[in-house]
């Protein structure tokens, strides 16, 4: 019995569970849901939301109260950049990718370097680098939509690439296996779950916490550009708020996926899980047909939930 | 430590009020009608509600929690409070009935997010971001559209004087006073207990679920107190309002030098960091800088004066901790 519980406990299991329930839910209340088709364009939905989710992922784990709430600015970044770069030109689009994530990459950078040099909390420097990132994209931008997607990148986004599956699919799946091995087989990865977890420890045991904490800002912007030239991708062109969709969104995939905010602990594949779960619920809500506030209120009600299963913190009985 | 920094590092205040003046100054050489009582008058009008939401907010901030719901709690107090008068026939009682509910469904909504947050001990930034979309929901539900208005008399005295005095001021002056008696009461260390060492506060015998339960329903009565001054200034309901209200409280908290972790800061140094977020947008305006480089040196300047409260505040501390 209590390994049962110990198995419905693990976040994973829950956020699978969640899935398919979900899942379930919405093939019930609009046959044909949870089929081949309408299920690509689910996940390539999730795709999006869950690139975005490894850097955040990367950014909670490592601790102090870790947090990028300026992805979502710098996914507008990497959208607009890259389609200024393509232009639609089918031979930009590695270009386009290069000049995008290398920017957010850098603000992720600058990030990393107010919150360990100046020490400045990460949820007020990545608060207030999401002004001066929107601020720069009015410069850019003037204000008006501009650049556009190269075909062939619109077409590998949206249309069957290989097995019928498109080819944002095998991005996702190629950033899962990239989040894996560097958590799990790298020095690199041990030592994020060991700043994470406890910072003072780290320190002592000589490793380089400012460096990876740096570098961990990085990766969050770095995945960030990489959505937004995806985003264009898949919108066909850009728009200076195109990404404040997935800011908070983010987050909450990292947490729905068993990682704590706490830092220290989880893994990308619960968030990859939270970030399909929150899609899923996302679409169900909107075959619901309800009223906007009442796909609200069941959204923000079923948030509550998925923190009532685990999302609580210890009790505090030192 | 020197002893001037020192003795800033207790009062990070001075800091921002420094911060403000210098601001004053700048905004008065750009704009030289600014010491006009009219155009102090307006100005203090529109910061205002992000001062008394800052106030409310310090709480939370100080007992090292937080609280993304501010805005659509505003939303919702402002639907509930138009809805009301309007039902009860628009005359002086319908007025006051409106806003004693207004203040009720303030207290309310912060007494869940506290409840939520301190006893069933869930993470504060996601609880908050999910209570926040629940308050927006039902403010959509009370009021779907934008629309109704509330009686000549509620916005005309919110504009008008009292004792030759504006009304604003007045309010300034109440909330200040309210400031000043919370911060006398064993209340305020209790919170800056609980968000300095839980632990440790926990261990001396402190309640600190009650605790942090109390900073959230005073963040959601100064919620209510925001969003009746945003009713008296728009003299309508409108279910979205206060969309940004969250995260400016969240920068006057910090700009006024409360620490973000918790246990240090004070409400007052809040309204001051309110007033230098809101003079800071003005001086940009008025330096006309080409109009699509105002988001960008707004931000800059914002995130600097972030950067500059953080640091100070963080002085006072950096010894023995200074290991990364």
């Amino acid at each position: 019995m209590s390994r049962t519980r110990a198995v419905l406990s693990n976040p994973l299991v829950l956020a699978a569970l969640s899935v398919l329930a979900l899942l379930g839910i919405g093939e019930i209340l609009s046959p044909g849901f949870a089929q081949g088709n309408q299920v690509t364009r689910l996940l390539t939905v999730s795709a999006l939301l869950g690139i975005v989710a490894a850097g955040q992922c990367l950014v909670v784990i490592g601790g102090r109260e870790g947090i990028d709430l300026s992805v979502g600015a710098m996914i507008s970044l990497g959208a607009v950049l890259a389609g200024n770069v393509m232009s639609g030109a089918n031979g930009a689009i590695v270009p386009a990718f290069l000049v995008a994530s290398g920017a957010t990459f850098l603000i992720g950078i600058v990030n990393g370097l107010g919150v360990t040099l100046l020490r400045i909390p990460p949820l007020v420097m990545t608060l207030g680098m999401m002004g001066v990132v929107q601020g720069g994209l009015t410069v850019i931008t003037r204000g008006i939509p501009s650049g556009n997607a190269a075909p062939a990148l619109s077409s590998f986004v949206n249309q069957p690439f290989l097995l019928g599956l498109p080819g944002i699919l095998y991005v996702w799946a190629l950033v899962a296996l990239v989040m894996w091995f560097l958590l799990r087989r790298t020095e690199l990865g041990f030592a994020i779950y060991a700043i994470g977890s406890n910072e003072r420890a780290a320190i002592l045991a000589g490793l380089p916490v400012r460096l990876v904490r740096i570098l961990l800002y990085g990766l969050s912007g770095f995945f960030a550009g990489i959505t937004g030239v995806l985003v264009i991708g898949y919108t066909g062109n850009s728009f200076v708020s195109v990404g404040d969709q997935y800011v908070l969104p983010s987050v909450i995939a990292v947490v729905i996926g068993g990682v704590s905010l706490a830092g220290g602990t989880g893994n990308y594949f619960g968030a990859m899980l939270g970030a399909i779960a929150l899609t899923l619920l996302t679409s169900v809500l909107t075959t619901l047909e309800l009223e906007f506030w009442g796909r609200q209120l069941i959204f923000g009600s079923v948030l509550l939930l998925l923190m009532l299963l685990y999302g609580r913190s210890r009790q505090l009985r030192v | 430590m020197n002893p001037a920094l020192r003795f800033l590092s207790r009062r990070v205040w001075l800091v921002t009020l420094a911060a403000l003046i210098v601001l004053v100054i700048v905004n008065w050489i750009l704009q030289p009608n600014l010491m006009t009582p009219n155009v102090i008058k307006s100005n203090l009008t529109v910061f205002l509600p992000v001062a008394l939401a800052a106030i409310g907010q310090t709480y939370v901030i100080l007992a090292g929690d937080i609280d993304l719901s501010v805005g659509t709690t505003a939303a919702l107090v402002n639907v509930v409070t138009v809805t009301v008068i309007t039902a009860l026939g628009a005359d002086l009682d319908a007025v006051l009935v409106g806003m004693a509910a207004g203040v009720g469904v303030g207290i309310a909504c912060g007494l869940f997010n506290g409840v939520l947050v301190a006893l069933l001990r869930f993470q504060a930034i996601v609880t908050t971001f999910a209570t926040g979309i629940l308050f927006g929901a039902l403010a959509l539900l009370v009021m779907p559209t934008a629309g109704g208005s509330v009686p000549a008399i509620y916005w005309r005295s919110y504009s008008g004087a009292l004792l030759g005095i504006p009304v604003i001021y007045w309010i300034y002056a109440a909330a200040l006073l309210v400031v000043a008696l919370i911060a006398a009461r064993p209340f305020i260390k209790h919170v800056a207990a609980v968000g300095g060492h839980r632990a440790a506060a926990f261990q001396t015998g402190l309640r600190t679920a009650r605790v942090r339960i109390g900073a959230y329903v005073l963040c959601g009565l100064f919620s209510a107190f925001a969003a009746l001054c945003l009713t008296g200034e728009t003299a309508s309901g409108d279910p979205l309002l206060g969309r940004t209200l969250a995260l400016s409280s969240i920068l006057a908290v910090v700009v006024g030098g409360t620490a973000l972790a918790g246990g240090k800061g004070s409400a007052f140094g809040s309204v001051l960091g309110a007033l230098v977020i809101g003079m800071i947008g003005n001086v940009v305006f008025f330096a006309k800088p080409p109009f699509e480089y105002q988001t960008l040196i707004q931000g800059l300047i914002t995130l600097a004066a972030l950067a500059g409260g953080v640091f100070i505040a963080r002085r006072q501390d950096s010894r023995g901790r200074g290991l990364a």
